[in-house]
Order: C-alpha cells, then sequence, then structure tokens
C-alpha cells in the first residue's frame, strides 16, 4: 500500500491515496483536549472587576485621543511653510490618532482575552470535496447542458466560437499600440523607436555646455581634474513640453580633462579628444542611470545605481560591474573662440542595450 | 414564512430589542442572510500567534486603501510642467510636473496631508512584510500543503501584486529618486530579446520619459492593481472559511477537527481589535518617522543622481540580482543584441518566482500524497522543506543584500568590488550551506524532541547523593505537552517499481530519486508502545532514585549515630529552586519533594 501509486483508482473511491506516506502501525495516542484551566479573571471577581475597569478606560482614553487629533489640527497650523512646523502638525495629528486606534484595539483584545469566555470548542471538519451525490449532480447538469446545446457533438461551432472569440481580442490589442506615437510629417521617426534611440540632439559644431544653466565651455577653463556635467547648448532654452526631458536623457554628456599622455586612444580616435579633454555620455550603457561620479585619482567613472565602473583612460571600457559596453564617446574639438564643440553626433546609440541594437 | 410567526417573533421580546430584532427580520426576510451567520457566527478558529501575521497584511492593506484615497482628492497624476508656489519656500517657482507639485502641496499645503502620505507609505511597505512574514510562516509549517495549494498561489499572486502596487505607487510623485527607479525599468525592460525596445516605447509613450507614464501606472495603481487585490483577497479569504484555518499540533486537535475560538464574539473581538492595532502602530510610525522626503531630491531630471540610490527595501531583491551579473556581458547573434547582463538576472528572479509559487505541487508529486493535512507542521519535522526554505531565503536575502553593496562598501570601509565578489559568491554557497546546516539542525531537534518525549527534559537540578554520587534530576514531560512534540507523519523514499507494462518511465525515476531527497534520513515516528515503556521505565528510574537517595540518606544517619526522629525536614524554609523549563515544555512537578506538599508549586 505504501507506494500505491495508483491514485486515481483511489480517488475515485474517494479514499485518497497517502502516497509515499506509511501508516505507523501503533500511532501514539493523543490525549484530548487537556482540562481547562481558570484564568485570574474567572477565579477572582476583582481581577474582573479591574479587566471591565480596563476596558472601558482604554475606549474612553481612545475617544480623549480623537479628540486631541482634532485639536491638534487647528493648533498646529502648517501654512508658515516652515519645515517645523508641517513636523509638529504631522506628529501632534498622528499621536492622537495613534493613540484613538491602539485604544480601541488593546481594549477589544483585552475584552476578549481576559472577559469573554475562553471555553475552547471543537468543530469537525469534512472533506473539501462535495458529496458524491452533489458531484453527480453537477456532471449531471454539465452532460445535459451539453447534450441540450450540443456542444461537444457540433465540433463546428464550438471550434469557430473560440476562434472567433480570440480573433475578437486582437482589435483591442491593437488598439494599445496607440500608447506610442505615430510617425508625423513633423517628426518623421516619432513612430521609430529604433531610429529615436540611435540619434541624440548632438550635431557638428554644437557647443558644450554646462549642465542645467546651459553656459558654453571653453578648453582653456577645463582644468586637468576637472569633470564637467554636459549638455548641449540648445538644449537649456528647451521647454518641458517640447520634449527637453527626452533629449537631456540622452545628451547628457560627461566632460573631463586628463594629461595627454594618460590617455590610451585608439588610432582611429585620436582626433576625438581635444589636448586631454574627453566627452562620454552620461547614460550607464547597463540600464540608463547616470555615470555621475568621477574617481579624479583612478580616472573611473562608477555609475551610482549599479556599480558599473568605466576606464576613461581607455575609451571609457567596462573595468567592473554589470555593465557590459563602453560608454560611448562624443567626439569634440574647439571653435574659433575656443568653445568645445561637438564633432558629430555619438557614433551609436547611447544607454542600455537593445534587441535591434546592431 | 406565514404571518403568524413573524406575529410570533415579534411578540417575545426579541434579542437586542425591538429595533435590532425588526431590523434583523427585514433584512433577512431580503437576504435570508440568517444562514450566513448561521454558518459563519460561530465557526470556531485556532488560536496561534503566528496566524496574525497574515492579519498584519490584510489590516495594513485597509489602512492603504483609506490613506490611498484620501491621497486620490489631492494628487494630480500628470506630467504637465508647472511651477509650486505653495507654502514650502525651497521649492517655490521650481519647474516641475504636476504630479510632483501635487505631491508637495498634500505634503505642505494640506493639513494631515504630510501624515497620510506617510501612513499610506508605511502601510504600504507593513503590507509587503506582512504578506513576506506570512508566505514564510505557510510554507515553513506545511500549510501549503492539500487542500491549500491553491490558497498559496492565490497568495503568491497577492505578493507580486503587492510588489506592483508598491512599486507604481513608488514612481507616482515623479522626483528624482523614482525617476532614476523607472530608467532602471526602462533599461531593463530595453534588454529583453525581441520585445524590449517597442515594449518600452509603448509604455513611456515615446522616448524615455516622455509625459505619460505617471498618469498611466496612476491608473494601475488605484484602479487595476488594487482591483485584483481586493478581488484575490477575497477569494483568499472565502478558500480559508471554506477550508477552515490550520491548526498546530495539540492535545485534543486532530486532522479531522479544528479546536478554538468562535467567530463572534472572540474573533471578532480579537480582529478588529488587531485592525485598530495594526492601524494605530502604522499612524504612530507615520508621525515620527519620516519616509521618502523626495522634496530633498527634487523633481525628475535624467542628469543628476546621487550615490547611495536604493530602491524602496521590496524591490531590493531585484536590483540586487541586477547588481551581480558579472560584466561584458552583451552578445551580438544574428546581428541583434542579446543583454545577457539584463537576461540573467532577468530570468534567475523568474525561475525563482516560478519555483515558489508551485513549490506545493512539486512536493504533492514528490509524496503523491492526496490526503487533506489540516495540522500545521513544526518546521524541523519537514527537515527537507525547511532547509529548501532555509536556501531559499538566504538567497533572497543575498540579492536583497547586494542591493546596498554600495552602502556596505562605504559603511563598512571595504571595497565595493570585494563586497559584490563575495556576495557572489554567496549567491551560489550560501543556499548549499544554508541547506546543509539547517537540514542537520533539524534533524537534531527532532531528536532532541524524541529524548525529552522519552527520558523528560533535563531538569537542571543536579543532585548530590550522601554517598557522594550527583545525579541530574530528568523531569518527565506533561502528557498534554508532550503530544506537541510527537510526530505522527511518516513517509518513505519512493521504490520504482515496473507499471502494468512492465517499464520504468523517467518521471517515476526522477521522482524516487527527489523522494529519497527528502525522506532518506528522517526518523521514523514514535510508537505508543515506546512511549509506554519509556513512561514505565521514567517511573522505574525515578521509585530507584527515590530509593537509592532514601537508602543512603538512612545509612548516612546510621552512620553518624543520629537517631532518625531526631531528623528535622528541611523542606520548611524554601530555596526558591526554580527548574529551568523549555520554553516549549511545562512541567507537571517541577520539584519532587517527599513531605510537605503544601509547598509544592504549579
Amino acid at each position: 500500500m505504501a507506494h500505491d501509486d495508483d491514485s486515481k483508482a483511489l480517488d475515485r473511491a474517494s479514499q485518497p491515496s497517502p502516497g509515499l506516506a506509511v501508516a505507523v502501525s501503533d500511532p501514539v495516542q493523543n490525549p484530548g483536549l487537556p482540562p481547562h484551566r481558570e484564568r485570574m479573571t474567572d477565579r477572582d471577581p476583582k481581577a474582573m472587576k479591574a479587566a471591565v475597569r480596563t476596558v472601558y478606560t482604554l475606549f474612553y482614553l481612545s475617544v480623549a485621543g480623537s479628540i486631541w487629533a482634532v485639536a491638534a489640527y487647528m493648533l498646529f497650523p502648517i501654512e508658515s511653510g516652515a519645515l517645523i512646523d508641517v513636523r509638529h502638525n504631522n506628529m501632534f495629528i498622528g499621536i492622537g490618532i495613534a493613540l484613538a486606534l491602539l485604544s480601541i484595539g488593546i481594549g477589544a483584545i483585552h475584552w476578549s482575552k481576559a472577559i469573554m469566555s475562553d471555553k475552547e470548542y471543537i468543530e469537525e471538519r469534512h472533506p473539501t470535496r462535495g458529496k458524491d451525490e452533489t458531484r453527480a449532480a453537477a456532471v449531471q447538469a454539465f452532460a445535459e447542458a451539453n447534450e441540450e446545446s450540443g456542444f461537444g457533438r457540433r465540433k463546428m461551432i464550438r471550434n469557430s466560437l473560440i476562434a472567433a472569440l480570440v480573433a475578437s481580442v486582437v482589435p483591442g490589442i491593437t488598439l494599445f499600440r496607440g500608447l506610442a506615437p505615430f510617425n508625423t510629417p513633423e517628426n518623421p521617426i516619432a513612430g521609430d523607436p529604433v531610429a529615436l534611440l540611435s540619434h541624440t540632439m548632438w550635431k557638428k559644431g554644437m557647443r558644450l555646455a554646462r549642465d542645467p544653466d546651459g553656459t558654453p565651455i571653453r578648453a582653456a577653463d577645463v582644468q586637468i581634474g576637472n569633470a564637467v556635467h554636459v549638455i548641449p547648448q540648445p538644449l537649456a532654452e528647451l521647454g518641458h513640453e517640447e520634449g527637453y526631458l527626452e533629449e537631456k536623457a540622452k545628451a547628457i554628456v560627461l566632460l573631463m580633462r586628463l594629461l595627454p599622455e594618460q590617455l590610451i586612444e585608439d588610432e582611429n580616435r585620436k582626433t576625438w579628444s581635444y589636448d586631454g579633454i574627453v566627452a562620454y555620455s552620461k547614460v550607464c550603457t547597463h540600464v540608463g542611470c547616470p555615470v555621475a561620479l568621477y574617481e579624479q585619482q583612478t580616472h573611473h567613472l562608477l555609475c551610482p545605481c549599479h556599480q558599473s565602473q568605466f576606464d576613461v583612460t581607455e575609451h571609457a571600457k567596462v573595468i567592473f560591474g554589470p555593465a557590459a559596453r563602453p560608454l560611448p564617446q562624443l567626439p569634440i574639438a574647439i571653435d574659433d573662440e575656443g568653445y568645445l564643440v561637438a564633432q558629430s553626433d555619438f557614433t551609436e546609440p547611447v544607454g542600455p542595450s537593445f534587441w535591434e541594437r546592431h | 414564512m406565514s404571518t403568524s410567526t413573524v406575529h410570533e417573533e415579534t411578540k417575545s421580546k426579541p434579542l437586542g430589542g425591538r429595533f435590532v430584532g425588526a431590523a434583523s427580520n427585514y433584512i433577512d426576510e431580503r437576504t435570508s442572510i440568517s444562514g450566513i451567520v448561521k454558518e459563519l457566527g460561530r465557526k470556531i478558529f485556532p488560536d496561534h500567534w503566528s496566524f496574525m501575521l497574515g492579519e498584519i497584511a490584510l489590516w495594513s492593506f485597509v489602512v492603504v486603501l483609506l490613506s490611498g484615497t484620501f491621497l486620490t482628492f489631492f494628487f494630480q497624476a500628470s506630467m504637465v510642467p508647472t511651477h509650486y508656489n505653495g507654502a514650502f519656500p525651497p521649492m517655490r517657482g521650481v519647474e516641475m510636473t504636476a504630479a510632483f507639485e501635487s505631491a508637495l502641496r498634500i505634503s505642505f499645503d494640506v493639513r494631515g496631508g504630510l501624515l497620510v502620505r506617510q501612513i499610506h507609505h508605511w502601510a504600504a511597505l507593513v503590507f509587503i512584510a506582512g504578506i513576506g512574514v506570512h508566505m514564510l510562516r505557510v510554507f515553513f509549517t506545511g500549510a501549503f500543503r492539500k487542500p491549500r495549494e491553491l490558497n498559496w498561489v492565490i497568495g503568491y499572486v497577492l505578493f507580486i501584486l503587492a510588489l506592483a502596487e508598491g512599486f507604481t505607487g513608488y514612481s507616482l510623485p515623479d522626483d528624482l529618486l523614482s525617476g532614476n527607479g523607472l530608467r532602471i525599468i526602462d533599461g531593463m525592460v530595453k534588454g529583453l530579446p525581441v520585445i524590449g525596445t517597442w515594449t518600452s516605447f509603448l509604455i513611456f509613450g515615446g522616448e524615455f520619459p516622455g509625459s505619460d507614464i505617471v498618469g498611466r501606472l496612476y491608473t494601475l495603481h488605484i484602479l487595476i492593481l488594487p482591483l485584483l487585490v481586493i478581488a484575490f483577497v477575497a477569494l483568499h479569504l472565502m478558500l480559508m472559511i471554506i477550508n477552515k484555518h490550520t491548526q498546530f499540533a495539540g492535545p485534543g486537535r486532530t486532522n479531522d477537527n479544528v479546536v478554538g475560538y468562535p467567530m463572534m464574539p472572540v474573533y471578532m473581538s480579537k480582529m478588529g481589535g488587531y485592525l485598530f492595532i495594526v492601524f494605530g502602530v502604522i499612524v504612530l510610525i507615520a508621525s515620527f518617522f519620516q519616509i521618502l522626503p523626495f522634496w530633498e531630491y527634487g523633481p525628475y531630471d535624467p542628469s543628476p543622481i546621487s550615490a547611495g540610490t536604493q530602491p524602496d527595501w521590496y524591490i531590493g531583491f531585484a536590483d540586487g540580482a541586477l547588481r551581480l551579473a558579472p560584466p561584458n556581458l552583451d552578445v551580438v547573434f544574428l546581428n541583434h543584441t542579446w543583454s545577457f547582463g539584463i537576461l540573467i538576472p532577468v530570468l534567475v528572479l523568474g525561475l525563482f518566482i516560478v519555483v515558489v509559487a508551485v513549490y506545493p505541487f512539486i512536493e504533492a508529486w514528490i509524496t503523491g500524497d492526496k490526503r487533506e493535512h489540516h495540522i500545521a507542521q513544526r518546521p524541523r519535522n519537514a527537515a527537507t522543506r525547511t532547509a529548501i526554505g532555509v536556501a531559499g531565503v538566504i538567497f533572497y536575502a543575498v540579492l536583497w543584500a547586494a542591493a546596498s553593496s554600495d552602502l556596505i562598501a562605504t559603511h563598512f570601509m571595504v571595497t565595493m568590488e570585494g563586497v559584490i565578489h563575495t556576495l557572489q559568491a554567496t549567491l551560489i554557497l550560501g543556499p548549499i550551506l544554508g541547506y546543509f546546516a539547517t537540514k542537520r539542525i533539524c534533524i537534531a531537534l527532532q531528536k532532541k524532541d524524541r529524548e525529552i518525549v522519552l527520558h523528560g527534559y533535563e531538569s537542571g537540578r543536579i543532585v548530590r547523593l550522601p554517598g557522594g554520587e550527583y545525579i541530574e534530576v530528568h523531569q518527565p514531560v506533561d502528557v498534554y505537552d508532550r503530544w506537541k512534540l510527537i510526530d505522527v507523519d511518516n513517509y518513505e523514499p519512493l521504490v520504482v517499481r515496473p507499471n502494468a507494462k512492465g517499464r520504468i518511465p523517467w518521471t517515476e525515476n526522477v521522482r524516487s530519486a527527489l523522494s529519497r531527497w527528502f525522506y532518506e534520513d528522517r526518523l521514523s515516528p514514535l510508537t505508543q508502545a515506546e512511549i509506554t515503556e519509556a513512561d514505565s521505565h521514567q517511573q522505574h528510574v525515578s521509585i530507584n532514585t527515590e530509593e537509592t537517595v532514601a537508602h543512603e540518606v538512612l545509612d548516612a544517619h546510621q552512620r553518624a549515630g543520629v537517631a532518625e526522629d531526631q531528623i528535622v525536614s528541611s523542606d520548611g524554609e524554601k530555596i526558591g529552586e526554580t527548574p529551568n523549563v523549555p520554553s516549549s515544555v511545562i512541567a507537571k512537578d517541577p520539584v519532587k519533594k517527599p513531605k510537605n506538599p503544601a509547598d509544592g508549586r504549579e
């Protein structure tokens, strides 16, 4: 019996299989309910009286708490805007409400534990499955419905109905395409995420400017060891309605100046830096946090979200953490007035990897 | 119902007075609600402190609903740019979204608004924590076994829904922290193969961050997710009532009964009271402890960020999983980017979530046990399951700790790399070590229980016999308390046998291997015969000890030449000796004293 796996047969006989369970031939006997132990409040009328007193005192205390909360609402205004006033308002109303609630709660539980009868009752359990007649009746109901409708017999009707129901969901799903915009005459790539992700607002000759005020940066002003948070100069004039945050989310750059000999540059990227000044996308290639922390001594950039580290001396390659790609480099130069400008847009998409990236 | 009976009912004074009687009659004649009251009014619930953990979750959800409803009257789920001009000076004139602005107004321009916002946030945290500990209780006591497997899954869905509620709510103020949280979600979604780019595009209504996400999250947060939570909570409770609550093994408690107190009045009072206590404690926390001072971070901007960025704790395990992925895992294959640095954590988390959700079915398949189980097991008596649970807890905890890897590094002055590498190793080794250690501890505890059942507990009372011998007195355990220590379940590993066709399906081989893993090193339960024998032995020993003592005392006295009647009992002076009683065991007779029973303590 112990390893009987023909559980279906047993189920049918409404005798659930014990599976791998084995019965103990001589199980230890349950001693049955222990004798009831009286509480203090059952034995001593004084204790009962005290308990009753405690409970109603708590309930009245709750009323006091509620009154206090309303009083505190009026006594502690916040209209000055001072943080301390807000704190007081928060705290004193809160204390009142907490007192009101906790007193009700503690009182009610004390009532149930000390005053209400603590006689334990026994209720029998019954198998969760329905009674055999009920189950038979349920099966009968389905059988009759099936017979009368021909649901099982007329397969064409049934299958076509299933097809229709499934198909009817599709238009609803289609509507959700509208969650994101389509291409428009004004913006021919508005509905193309891949195209949008592939470009930022950087253009040839666009000045590098400080984040967030938008003042342009002269190469001469960037000291060795400096790290400057950079945006494209025109971004500062962009309003929030005009895509400021969306453009900024892609275009932010970190500018650093190192000793030119510290840079280990690829042959084809030698012209992308200017006299030890390099510019890298500030958007982490892992999941897109701003890589805002620059370790001046080691020339490492650190992303505070997941601790990816990038080595600025070697084209921001990943030296630690979950990021998979170096930060894209922004090719820079200086214009006639000595201001730093971009040579072009980034040559690859910035930010996290995505499926269509290559 | 005939008019005469109604007349009769009203003539004899009804319970609660004429009005209550008439009102009850009115309602019952239109709803037949008396049937429900009859069924549920005196329904018996068992009592145990751990059964209230789920209640914490339930009641904190009530608090979340109430406080959240208040907040909706003030919150603007819009990303329209605007400027704050309320009372709080540092934020005046700053450009921000309407969402952030209204969150500021709730905090600084509505009296008690900050309190309600803090109540809402704290209650949400308590809600998720409550679900967490409730799940652990259910898991470790095996309360998910038949017939409650479905309720486990329903509860698990509630856990996921609660996480979703938490995350969507966290993102609503549109502050710097939550914006970065959304940014991380965006990056994760983009990393998914095939659907990633477009999914992110659709979620954010264009490019990140766009101007739609707060409104969309709001709809999820206050409409769809709460509806689902309420529906699943209703299902969860309905099934709990249908299945009746599990109870711990105890005297008089069997698999076929429920012993406890009735719904009315005891549980109504206890549970209702507990609602107020949970509510009160949350309000108390919200009055004294600030949570999410979003005005310090400012509105979302993609550029700034602060070191030590962390999500709310319940999302920590997912963030930690991202942090522990090794570097440089992007693969370009078939002209597409497979970012395994994101996929691996996502898959690991997904697998973890699925395994936990279906665990009851795995265990049910291995045991093949189709009987109903209503006795909550002690974790030690299901050693393998407990060990698996501990392994899972460690796995989760390591991921969770990883979400603070940078803070661990800065607080303990260790390297960031060292912390990550240590956590990576711990993520693999920790659960394995935890598994084996827990299994051994469980089996050792089973043996300890058995020792106590058979030989009593060590009373800690050392008696020096006049002959110089020292003995420790073992006290027998009270028969009612002893029952709690006795495990009655017994399983044996599956022995594979060919089926009717003479074959052994591979599934049976797997099942057999798993069942060996589960049940190979298990103690078989005690029998009544063993207990009876131990009892008589115990009695024999204690009589024997007493006889020896008496005999030796007599001998010593005779040697000393003291006559028997000169000896005065020393029991008159109380020594105040208290036996060292294990917490789970209550001694019936703590100290055996031959004379002066008036001094006997209970």
